[in-house]
This record gives C-alpha cells, sequence and structure tokens, in this order.
C-alpha cells in the first residue's frame, strides 16, 4: 500500500481515522476485551463480590452437558445447512451457466432471497410447517406423518435447517455462477474434442476448477450458520424443544439473558471469538492461495 | 456450448424451474395468508388462491396495527427500519471513505496499525460481545434511541477493504496533477477521487443497505419500547401472544412488507448488487 506521492499532513489523517477508530474501540474492543477479562472472574450470588478464578468458568463450562449439546446442535446444524445449499446451488448455477434462453431471468429469479432477514426466513418456513395450520404440515399428516415441530426434536431442527438453506442458496448460486462463468471455455471444449461425454467433463475439469470457489463457500456458509441463522431460532423454536436446537449462539444469548452467571456467559463469548478468528484465518490462507493461482 | 443437446437442455430448464418454484412457494404462500380471513387460517383450509382481504389486511398492520400483540401500527417500525438501515449504510460508506483515504494518501506513524486496528473487527461480530456492548451502549444512555442503533453497527473491516483496494487502483498522475494545479487533500477528495468511487460506493450501499434492514439481534437487545421496534422485531412479537392465537393473516402481511424494501433494492439494482458482493467478499 504505496502510492508514489502523497499528502503532507500531520494531524488530519488522524482525523480522518477518527470516527471508525473511536467506533471501533468503544464498540468492539473495549467489550471484546471485557468478555475476556470477566470470563476469569466469578461473582458471587448477590453480586457484592467478585474473585479471579482464572480457568474455573471454562471447567464448568466444559463439564456442563448442556454445553456440549450446544456444540453437537451446532455442529449436526451446520453439517446439513451447507451440504444443502451447497450441493442444490451449484446444480442450479450449473444449468444457468449453460447458454440457455432466459438464462438471465432465472438468475434474476434465484438471487433475491439474498435480501430477505433470517428471521423472515423463519417465519415463513415455520407458517408452511405450523403443525395445525401449516399447508405443508396438513399434507404431511395427509400421509400419516406425525409432524410436530413443537414437540419433536428432529422436526424442530429440520424445519431450522430448511429455513436456513432456503435463505443461503442464492448467495451460494451467486458465486458458483461466477465460478463457472471464469473457467475458459477452450479447455471444455478440448475435453469435448477428446471425447468426454458432459458428466466426465464436469467431474474432471469444471468440479476440480471449481474447488476454490467451493471452499470459500464452505467456509462463509459454516460462519453463516454459527451466527446469522440467531434470528431464525430465536423466532421460530426459542432453542426448544429441550435445547434441540439451541445453538452455540442462542445459548450465549439466553444464559445471558437470563442473568446470573456473568463469568459463565463471557467464557462461553470467548470461546465464540476463538471461533470466528480460526474460521477466519482459514478463509484469508484460502484467499492468499487462490492470489497465487 | 460445446454440443447442442436439446433434451439436456430441456432438463436444465425443468431443473432451473423447480428451483424457482421451491424458492418462491413460501413467499406466495404468505402473500395468500396475507389476502386470507383468521378464521381460514385458523381452520387449517387456506388454500393455494389469493383470497379478497389484501388490501384491508395491510392497511390493518399498517396503521392500525394487531388486536393482540403489540398493537404497534407496522408503518413507525417500518420508519425505524429505514432509518436504521440507511444511517447504517450512509455511515459505514462515509467513515470508511475517509479511512480509506487517511490510509492511503498520507504517510504517518501508526498508519499501518490504525489499518489492521479496524481489519481485525471482522473477527469479532456482535454475536461473540453481546453483554458487554448492550452494557456500554446503555452506560452511554444509548438504549431505545436511533444512535444506539445504529452508531455501534457504523465501523465497517469490509467496506474499507474494498475502497483501499479501489484507492490503489486509482493512477498516482490524478493525484500529482491535482497537486499542480494546487488542489488540497479536501479538493483532491471531493472532485477526483469521489467521482471516480461512485460504482463501488453504490455497490456498497446496495449491500449496506440489506445488512443494515435485515439486523435483528441488535435492535433486539436495545430497542424495548415498541415504538422503537425494527420490522424484523415486529414480526418476532406478533408469533408470540399470551393465551391468544397468533393472527396470521396480519403476521404475513407484515413479513412481505419487511422484505419488500431490500428485495426491492437486490432486483432493482442487480448489477451493482452482484458486483458488491463479489468484490467485498473476495
Amino acid at each position: 500500500m504505496q502510492k508514489r506521492s502523497y499528502f503532507a499532513g500531520r494531524m488530519l489523517p488522524y482525523a480522518l481515522l477518527a470516527p471508525q477508530l473511536l467506533v471501533t474501540i468503544v464498540f468492539f474492543y473495549v467489550p471484546a476485551a471485557q468478555a475476556v477479562w470477566q470470563s476469569f472472574l466469578l461473582q458471587d450470588a448477590f453480586g457484592i463480590s467478585t474473585e479471579f478464578v482464572w480457568f474455573e468458568n471454562y471447567q464448568l463450562l466444559f463439564s456442563d452437558a448442556a454445553y456440549y449439546q450446544a456444540i453437537s446442535v451446532t455442529a449436526v446444524f451446520s453439517v446439513l445447512v451447507t451440504v444443502a445449499a451447497l450441493s442444490i446451488s451449484l446444480l442450479l448455477a450449473v444449468q444457468a451457466d449453460k447458454s440457455l434462453r432466459g438464462a438471465g431471468v432465472y438468475k434474476t429469479l434465484l438471487i433475491w432471497p439474498y435480501a430477505v432477514a433470517p428471521v423472515v426466513a423463519g417465519v415463513l418456513w415455520l407458517f408452511m410447517f405450523q403443525p395445525s395450520l401449516g399447508t405443508l404440515a396438513r399434507g404431511l399428516r395427509h400421509f400419516g406423518v406425525d409432524w410436530n415441530p413443537y414437540l419433536n426434536s428432529g422436526d424442530a431442527l429440520s424445519l431450522v435447517v430448511l429455513a436456513a438453506a432456503w435463505k443461503q442458496i442464492s448467495y451460494n448460486f451467486l458465486f458458483f455462477l461466477a465460478g463457472l462463468q471464469s473457467i475458459p471455455k477452450s479447455l471444455i471444449e478440448a475435453a469435448a474434442i477428446d471425447g468426454a461425454r458432459p458428466a466426465r467433463r464436469f467431474w474432471t475439469i469444471v468440479f476440480p476448477l471449481l474447488s476454490p470457489t467451493a471452499f470459500y463457500l464452505l467456509t462463509v456458509n459454516i460462519v453463516y450458520v454459527f451466527f446469522d441463522t440467531f434470528g431464525i431460532i430465536h423466532a421460530v423454536t426459542h432453542g426448544g424443544p429441550a435445547g434441540a436446537t439451541t445453538t452455540l449462539v442462542y445459548k450465549v444469548f439466553n444464559d445471558g439473558r437470563a442473568g446470573g452467571d456473568l463469568g459463565g456467559s463471557a467464557a462461553q463469548s470467548v470461546v465464540l471469538m476463538a471461533i470466528v478468528i480460526a474460521l477466519t484465518a482459514v478463509q484469508f490462507r484460502f484467499i492468499e492461495r487462490k492470489v497465487n493461482y | 456450448m460445446v454440443e447442442n443437446r436439446p433434451l439436456a437442455n430441456l432438463a436444465s430448464h425443468l431443473i432451473l424451474i423447480v428451483g424457482v418454484a421451491i424458492v418462491a412457494f413460501p413467499v406466495y404462500l404468505a402473500l395468500v395468508a396475507s389476502s386470507s380471513d383468521p378464521t381460514t387460517i385458523a381452520n387449517g383450509q387456506l388454500g393455494l388462491l389469493p383470497e379478497g382481504h389484501l388490501f384491508e389486511n395491510y392497511w390493518k398492520v399498517l396503521f392500525e396495527g394487531t388486536e393482540r400483540s403489540t398493537k404497534q401500527p407496522m408503518i413507525v417500525p417500518l420508519f425505524n427500519s429505514l432509518v436504521m438501515a440507511l444511517v447504517i449504510s450512509i455511515g459505514k460508506i462515509s467513515i470508511s471513505l475517509i479511512s480509506a483515504f487517511a490510509i492511503i494518501y498520507f504517510r504517518f506513524p501508526f498508519r499501518h496499525t490504525a489499518f489492521w486496528v479496524i481489519f481485525l473487527t471482522l473477527m469479532l461480530p456482535v454475536e461473540v460481545r453481546i453483554y458487554p456492548t448492550y452494557k456500554i451502549v446503555a452506560d452511554l444512555g444509548l438504549l431505545d434511541t436511533y444512535a444506539g442503533l445504529t452508531i455501534p453497527l457504523i465501523a465497517s473491516a469490509t467496506a474499507t477493504l474494498l475502497f483501499r483496494q479501489f484507492f490503489m487502483t486509482v493512477p498516482d498522475e490524478l493525484l500529482e496533477a491535482s497537486k499542480i494545479d494546487g488542489a488540497g487533500p479536501w479538493k483532491f477528495f471531493k472532485d477526483t477521487l469521489l467521482p471516480l468511487s461512485m460504482t463501488s460506493v453504490a455497490a456498497m450501499f446496495v449491500i449496506q443497505f440489506i445488512y443494515g434492514w435485515n439486523q435483528y439481534l441488535w435492535p433486539l437487545l436495545i430497542t424495548t419500547r415498541d415504538d422503537m421496534q425494527t420490522i424484523v422485531i415486529g414480526i418476532q412479537k406478533m408469533l408470540y401472544v399470551t393465551d391468544a392465537l397468533t393472527e396470521w393473516q396480519l403476521a404475513m402481511a407484515t413479513t412481505i412488507l419487511a422484505m419488500l424494501p431490500p428485495v426491492v433494492v437486490v432486483v432493482a439494482m442487480q448489477k451493482l448488487f452482484v458486483r458488491g458482493l463479489t468484490e467485498t467478499e473476495k
């Protein structure tokens, strides 16, 4: 980031940076530091005295069965949403990449869900699958399926997975389509002349060249499931039934709101912070690799 | 197209049509529900064709409010969402433009540090610092205010990165020519740099408008008054009513209202949207 010439000015650059730095320090770094500090403290029941307890909050956290449940719910949720959203959008992008008539129209009709808030996606799917009056729930009952996301944990998890994947298809579709369109047509033509059928061309040429995009989308989708699906869960299932849809982020929110255990809540935040840092690092290593491609 | 295979093309069209239908169906059903009356929905008799209560339901939601739950006419949360989305998007763009300008066009101590301080906020989404941030906003007396809804979300590593990237590609000759003409930093920024950045700014605006409009956790935490809520929070409040049935036809009308502005922005500015998305994420 070096320019040949630049402005002389001693105070001006600081003044220009001041608004952004002020907001980042006051609302990002100070609270993050407070969360780390609080995670080492233990407050007594009346909030009168606090004690520095090193890693006791973390020990308590990792001996709590409910925390392991939240970890496994988050993991299962991530895998299901990521697999569903990636495979469906890849299938659609491959079709849209063919120079079909009306390809532009399909693109427009597939990308708008990006603009839909996760909570709105959740409510749309809840309405279709509301056990007593939802149109699709009635259909399921007609076929003898005893469907009730309010009581059955598998049903609740399926419902939030459907809503989360539905919303993410548009984003993945756009990136897959861009990835497909950047593959040189000459490669595909050469393979066709050598007699490779479309399916073989896809798996031996297109798919490997698309893998950087797929890998990038994989990390983005995991981050999405971890953090952005909060709205879906909060509006649709409230983490229930019996914690079956309580993800790590929902648990931080819920435990903190109940109040009391400040240190434990802070420890949960710090664990999440470590997860984001790891995921972002993976994402950036990938971007650097891709630059050298 | 390498070879022409009509049957394969037909299959592609079919797959895409099914995809579009799956993507659109939930919204279509919400639209049908928002034109229905409460008893039809409550009895589980909602069909697949619109009914005649569309205008009545939207009027009620917008200007009269629900009968149970919050009773808040949704025109107010809609306005709040608009304010929030505009302040966040314009705010993010403004402070990121001047930050990137400072980092690229000046030499000063701690230049790299400042860049990294902004950059690393990518790793601190609001979800990992919920309660400490809430406490700071509360201590500043900003609960239930527009300032509290927007200012804490206004820092933007992605926008700063994008504009920094873009300024790097602006030829040095432009700055040299401006300096020869005797232009100072402000004049160069306003008359040369800003006009060149307009496409990036517009692309960023689309992305950040949607981001601001769709915020959920943050307004949920810091607003308590019904008249300070945003529209996406309004939907959630409508779903959970104590000792009463959800007024689904109104909840679905609210849902449609909540998704309409960002969807219109994406569809109307599709080119800018795609550009903004692919430029910021890569």
